[in-house]
């Protein structure tokens, strides 16, 4: 007797995100990027399309990061300094579908950087790959309300993707998104309430939600993976039952939670039972992108070059059509 | 839980003019009115009055879908009348509605596969409106395997387990509410449900606050759908609440104006 799968009827689907403008679209990017439009759950292929496949980002700093792990020093040491050929190294060495470049030397206490100085570094990276472009702020709002927008001018065509809106400081960045036509991400605290609610203060703006990219939060593997990884799929849930305040693709810093949590960094000498430490931090990265990737995630900003390998790889992987007709 | 906005119905005194006159403001207004304020269906009732329901029925879904959008549940006991409506519905509609009775069902499930519409199937037969919820129950059982036999999805049938004026048949209350948590376990993928909701109060003084009530339990009990004023902004409220509360819909601070939203 054959056997016939069971497939859930969805009332909706995820929407879809454009990142990225060529020439023809008024801006310089050689391709763009959409993601989302998911008609089921992660990777059920048999029940519903899959349009857009999840993309990986590598992560570029405006200013050398005085606390990462000397394990990448053999990657970027050479480019540290210089965050266009940093980012050309990270699409044209390392293969990463689009790049994050964080604007960490704008906070006050690190370069304080000016408005001008964070557009430039944005101007060399445009010009320096032909990817889309994810810019995110210092992570200090009253510094990010300065810097963004002038980013946002700097950049007007080019459809980036800027980072991020909070509940509580969201108007700044949804106004210069309006005005210079990019994209938002809009981060809420690993609360699902929050989530929806902000999507909704932002649309109320008039940025169409095929603008806005959720960021849930997330944490590494040991460190709360599971609270992000059930937001997400809650989120997804309600995206596909017809919720169209969560049917938005969704965005995480994987790299950047990994790379600060005792497991990934910890040298073999200090835990002999751990093994290798660039192999562990390797694999804790891969391993809490792969559990988000199954939890719905669309643009999975990853740190180690290797570790982004393997996830291009289990991403491809995970495209394969599955069938279980004929 | 949705709501099928009742306003564009004979039975209103602007509604009844505007058929008499030709007249379509009165009728695009409601309708309008109707989808701004969350309905997801429209109801298009002639009213008992038409002396001419087919021609009516038509005429009212013509001019109802020039000022909108939104699916259209036709709403007549004259199926000549519904199929006429049927014929020039743009989208697919739903039928309002059919007992359990023969050959009611064979015409009305014919016309739903004909026309690819949903039905509202009542909880009645020849003897009437059923005392009790396993009575209804039953009825509906029929209701199902009759649709099913014409290749109707369950998504598309809605049984109506009828509900009565609470100073006339106040026993009917709770048998309503078994029987809404029962037909559930009728067929897997479930029928869906639904409720004249303003019947609840109708003859009684406190009209709003017996209908919102009432659709906040009725949405506990699982109920789909309701006939019932979209205009209502305290009902619309309540049943926006009782959906969070029932956990269908993900709670945020606006999601009363998310629920409005959503209907569209």
């Amino acid at each position: 007797m054959a056997f016939t799968p069971v497939k859930d009827k969805y009332r909706s689907k995820v929407g879809e995100v454009t990142l990225g403008a060529t020439r023809e679209q008024g801006g310089t990017r050689a391709y763009t990027i959409t993601v989302g439009g998911e008609a089921t759950l992660p990777f059920l292929h048999f029940e519903g399309e899959i349009p857009n496949r999840p993309v990986v980002a590598l992560e570029v700093w405006d200013v050398a990061p005085a606390d990462w792990n000397p394990c990448f020093e053999p990657f970027y040491g050479d480019v540290y300094n210089n965050p266009a050929a940093w980012a050309k190294k990270c699409v044209e060495e390392f293969g990463a579908d689009l790049v994050v470049l964080r604007l960490r030397g704008a906070d006050p206490d690190v370069k304080d950087a000016s408005p001008e100085d964070c557009a430039k570094v944005v101007k060399d990276v445009l010009a320096a790959v032909g990817c889309p472009l994810v810019v995110l702020g210092c992570g200090k709002a009253e510094k990010d309300n300065q810097i963004m927008p002038a980013v946002a001018e700097a950049a007007a065509g080019e459809n980036l993707l800027l980072g991020v809106a909070e509940q509580e400081n969201y108007k700044s960045l949804t106004a210069a998104c309006m005005v210079h036509k990019h994209n938002i991400i809009a981060q809420s605290p690993i609360d699902i309430n929050i989530c929806k609610q902000l999507n909704i203060l932002i649309t109320e703006m008039n940025l169409p939600p095929n603008r806005i990219v959720i960021d849930p939060t997330i944490a590494a593997l040991g460190y709360g993976l599971e609270y992000g990884y059930s937001i997400m799929e809650r989120a997804r849930n309600g995206a596909l039952g017809g919720d169209s305040m969560l049917a938005m693709p969704m965005i995480g810093n994987v790299g950047y939670e990994v790379w600060r949590v005792k497991e990934a960094n910890a040298s073999a000498a200090e835990y002999p039972g751990w093994g290798e430490q660039e192999a562990r931090g390797i694999l804790w990265e891969a391993t809490t992108a792969m559990a988000l990737l199954q939890a719905g995630m669309d643009i999975v900003v990853m740190r180690h070059p290797k570790a982004a390998g393997l996830i291009k790889q289990n991403i491809d992987e995970l495209m394969v059509k599955t069938s279980y007709e004929g | 839980m949705f709501i099928i906005g009742e306003r564009i119905n004979g039975m209103f005194k602007d509604i009844a003019q505007a058929i008499r006159e030709q007249d379509p403001r009165a009728v695009q207004e409601w309708a309008r009115r109707q989808e701004a304020a969350g309905a997801r269906y429209l109801d298009i009732n002639t009213g008992p009055a038409a002396k001419d329901p087919v021609k009516v029925m038509r005429w009212l879904v013509e001019v109802t879908q020039e000022a909108s959008d939104l699916p259209l549940a036709l709403d007549s006991t004259n199926y000549d009348a519904i199929e006429a409506g049927l014929e020039v519905c743009k989208r697919p509609a739903m039928i309002n509605s059919v007992p359990a009775e023969w050959p009611k069902m064979e015409r009305v499930f014919g016309m739903a596969q004909k026309y690819n519409s949903a039905v509202i199937g009542l909880a009645m037969n020849e003897q009437g409106i059923p005392k009790d919820a396993d009575t209804r129950v039953a009825l509906a059982m029929e209701l199902v395997a009759c649709a099913d036999s014409y290749g109707i999805p369950m998504e598309d049938l809605y049984i109506d387990p009828l509900v009565l004026p609470c100073n006339v048949g106040q026993d009917h209350g709770p048998e309503v509410m078994v029987t809404l948590r029962q037909i559930k376990l009728l067929a897997d993928p479930p029928p869906r449900t639904v409720v004249g909701l303003s019947n609840i109060s109708q003859g009684t003084k406190n009209r709003e606050l017996i209908n919102r009530i009432f659709a906040a339990m009725a949405v506990a009990n699982g109920l789909d759908a309701a006939i019932a004023d979209a205009c209502d902004d305290h009902l619309v409220e309540a049943i926006a609440t009782a959906r969070i509360i029932m956990n269908l819909d993900i709670y945020c601070d606006s999601y009363v104006d998310v629920y409005r939203k959503q209907q569209k």
